[in-house]
């Protein structure tokens, strides 16, 4: 059985921080401690200065496939995951045709099978995310689906959305909501607001998105059912679902590097690189988001990977499609913003725990891939703890090492990352999937 | 008639260079619209002229390039370019491969690679002549109006038939622009929407009038953050006050009706009619960007009293958008010489 030794790191999982080395045997972790002796014929992965983690899981990717195989396919999304450090995602169901049947399902989860990170799958909440009827969720749920969202767009019917939620509940799955109502968001390009303002976009007030957000809190309430809130952008969804926290609601949230990283403000040159939905918003609103990060708010930092081939971006800003890369430079921003470099104790926002927190265990429960949920779909445990008989979904990062995003250098098809020519600090240098070190030295290893 | 031979060239040499593409007022700046409006003075003066043509862009081809329609803009950036000789090619969507899917950038790109020197750009987009200045390589970019965003030579020709108009009625200085000090401009209208608006509160705050706007709460932009401009308590004592009415269409193209209740409601509230003509200063200057819709934001006898000055904003646009042609093609803005235009700029901050 081949064997891994991940050599002078430092340790973190949700269980703490120490310093240990880690033996991989198999798929499994073997022995976690320090100085662990090497044998003949085992693989050394470096990890001095580098923090040994769970690998991450990210809660929102868009690996485009069945159907815009141009912009992304499972092989190339999950590569670019694995050089981010992750080693699952979940796949968003707004795909051509849409995830909203057995199917389609299986056909996603049979292409994420030899992939270099594991692929669960979203359902939609609605068939062809139209709306209108309930998508078989409990056919669905057979094969292990255990977050359903209509990504994209929300379910705008409240009755509808109701509806779902005590079917919902019946099966043990979590809704997951992509706040957005659409007679307010309607014809908008970019956040409302003073940029929109001067630069003559259409908008999208926070209320389209807040609206919704305090409807579907107002549901949980009247279901006891739980609703997942994907991508919240704005000080006031933040703050609802504080509240609905603090009142014991079933609710869980996740944030996006790129709303807690970017304004508004970099729309001014007009670059559709910069286009997302939700919006990129005010400055009040990443600290808000940043804030709801440090205090247990927000539970997840989710990627909403959207690639986009060059020719659909390259068109005037309100025809171009919203979306942004995020795998491959989601935990870097993360540390850039949130994480105070070492020595610095006053600038942090975060400890590196917290934040590996916030990317592996955290959305590992969510979407119920952790090592206590019964997990469909054949996957292995995911979010820790590092400790002997655990699955070797681990990741090695370097906390200190910068480097500067190359659009051209990533594994994604697609090329619209917003952070070109940036310097980013912390890399992924090592990402081991059920025991195969699948990214070493910041390279695919296939 | 002037004893000048027609080909020779205007009276002005360019003081101040004003960039290399046109794509906002905020580009020019107070020293570059002062620019802009003291070489359009120039050319003024050619167009008088029995022969209005002068040879300065001859060899040079500039396109204009409409995403839109369009009838005075179009005709009047041709009619500029004409008269400084230089070569125009019209590439209007209705007729062109954009039909047939090809999208904007290779359009452009197919465009320049003709060696067209200039590319007056419309579009409905906001920012899609930023985009083609991205992607043009040597080719001058002018916006000629792109979605809500602005229309730069719209404004430019407002302040210079404003000061023109100042200067005749009242002896202003036709050449500098003291005229703008605290004079006191009254947007009125679809504001959110208007292009023109957002080029004109540019113009006309950087060359120091103070701007107020008046229109129903819809047709507002939702932010006035940092806009130099304030919103009219009441638009009766606004137009009391105010020594320039600009007056904006209701965009029902952009879907404007739906923001206000009817547009017999718009024309009580916020039209210029006949008793509120009466409201006027007696040295009020009355602007409209044209189509006007008489009846709507302008009853038709006003739209025919001298205070209304449309029509010599037309005649006043092909001198303007002359003068832009010249500053970003001729000597002052040559292909060739790119280096003395930036000691220009640097020289003039």
């Amino acid at each position: 059985m081949a064997e891994i030794v991940i050599q002078g790191g430092t340790v973190i999982d949700g269980g703490g921080v120490r310093r240990a080395d880690v033996r991989v045997s198999g798929a499994l972790i073997a022995e976690v401690g320090p100085n662990l002796s090497v044998g003949k014929g085992v693989t050394v992965l470096d990890a001095g200065g580098c923090l040994v983690a769970p690998g991450l899981v990210d809660l929102h990717t868009h690996l485009r496939e069945p159907g815009r195989e141009e912009a992304e396919t499972v092989d190339s999304g999950t590569r670019a995951a694995a050089l981010g450090g992750y080693t699952a995602v979940v796949a968003m169901p707004n795909t051509e045709p849409a995830i909203d049947n057995a199917g389609i399902a299986r056909e996603v989860l049979d292409l994420g099978r030899g992939a270099v990170a594991e692929v669960a799958v979203a359902g939609a909440i609605t068939v062809r995310r139209e709306g209108e009827r309930l998508a078989p969720m409990a056919e669905l749920a057979d094969l292990g689906v255990h977050l359903f969202t209509d990504d994209g767009s929300g379910v705008q019917d409240g009755a509808l959305m109701r509806r779902a939620l005590d079917y919902a509940k019946g099966l043990g799955v979590t809704l997951a909501q992509h706040c957005e109502d659409d007679a307010l968001a309607a014809g908008g390009a970019m956040h409302e607001g003073a940029w929109s303002s001067r630069l003559g976009i259409p908008g999208v007030p926070a209320a389209a998105e807040e609206a919704m957000v305090a409807r579907d809190i107002a549901l949980v309430r009247l279901t006891g059912a739980p609703v997942h809130f994907l991508h919240l952008s704005t000080a006031g969804s933040v703050e609802l679902v504080r509240r609905a926290k603090a009142e014991g609601l079933a609710v869980t949230a996740e944030a996006a590097p790129h709303h807690f990283a970017l304004t508004d403000a970099e729309v001014a040159g007009y670059d559709p690189i910069f286009k997302v939905n939700p919006p990129l918003r005010t400055g009040a609103d990443v600290e808000a988001v940043k804030v709801g990060l440090c205090d247990g708010t927000i539970d997840a930092i989710a990627t909403d990977h959207a690639p986009h081939t060059p020719e659909t971006k390259d068109v005037p800003f309100d025809e171009a499609p919203p979306g942004m890369l995020g795998l491959e430079t989601a935990l870097s921003v993360a540390f850039s913003e949130l994480v105070a470099p070492t020595g610095d104790g006053s600038s942090g926002r975060l400890s590196a725990e917290r934040v590996l927190g916030l990317f592996s265990w955290q959305p590992a429960t969510i979407a119920a891939l952790g090592p206590t949920d019964a997990r469909g779909g054949g996957h292995s445990a995911q979010g820790g703890p590092v400790a002997p008989g655990g699955a070797a979904n681990l990741l090695v990062f370097d906390p200190e090492a910068s480097w500067q995003v190359d659009r051209a250098g990533l594994a994604s098809r697609s090329h619209n990352t917003p952070y070109a020519g940036r310097t980013l600090r912390g890399r992924v240098r090592h990402t081991v999937l059920r025991g195969e070190p699948v990214v070493i030295d910041a390279e695919a290893q296939r | 008639m002037s004893a000048e031979p027609a080909d020779a060239p205007p009276a002005a040499e360019p003081r101040v260079g004003i960039g290399r593409h046109l794509l906002s007022v905020a580009d020019l700046g107070r020293e570059g619209i002062a620019e802009v409006l003291r070489v359009a003075e120039a050319f003024a003066e050619v167009e008088r002229r029995a022969i209005p043509k002068v040879p300065t862009l001859r060899g040079r081809a500039v396109a204009t390039v409409f995403f839109e329609e369009s009838t005075r803009t179009r005709l009047s950036f041709e009619t500029a370019a004409k008269r400084l000789s230089a070569d125009v090619l019209s590439f209007g969507v209705s007729n062109s491969s954009v039909k047939k899917g090809e999208s904007l950038r290779d359009t452009v790109e197919t465009i320049e690679a003709m060696g067209i020197d200039a590319l007056i750009v419309r579009h409905p987009s906001s920012g899609a002549p930023h985009q083609v200045a991205r992607w043009a390589e040597r080719a001058r970019v002018i916006n000629a109006g792109d979605g809500w965003h602005e229309h730069p030579t719209q404004a430019l020709l407002d302040c210079f038939t404003v000061r023109q108009v100042l200067a005749e009625r009242f002896g202003a200085d036709p050449e500098g622009i003291g005229c703008f000090d605290g004079l006191r401009v009254l947007l009125v209208g679809d504001i959110r929407h208007s292009r023109v608006a957002r080029s004109e509160i540019l113009a006309y705050s950087a060359l120091g009038a103070t701007v107020t706007l008046a229109a129903p709460r819809t047709l507002l932009p939702p932010s006035l953050e940092g806009w130099p401009v304030r919103v009219a308590d009441d638009f009766d004592t606004a137009l009391a006050e105010a020594d320039v009415v600009s007056l904006l269409r209701l965009q029902a193209e952009r879907g404007s009706g739906e923001f206000v209740p009817s547009l017999r409601e718009y024309t009580t509230h916020w039209g210029l009619t006949t008793r509120r003509v009466g409201l006027l200063s007696e040295r009020a200057i009355v602007t409209h960007p044209g189509p006007m819709v008489r009846g709507v934001e302008i009853s038709g006898d006003v739209a025919d009293l001298p205070l209304t000055v449309a029509t010599r904003q037309v005649t006043n646009g092909v001198a303007v958008r002359m003068a832009v042609l010249f500053l970003l093609l001729g000597a002052g803005g040559g292909l060739e010489a790119d280096a003395p235009v930036e000691e220009l700029q640097a020289a003039h901050g």
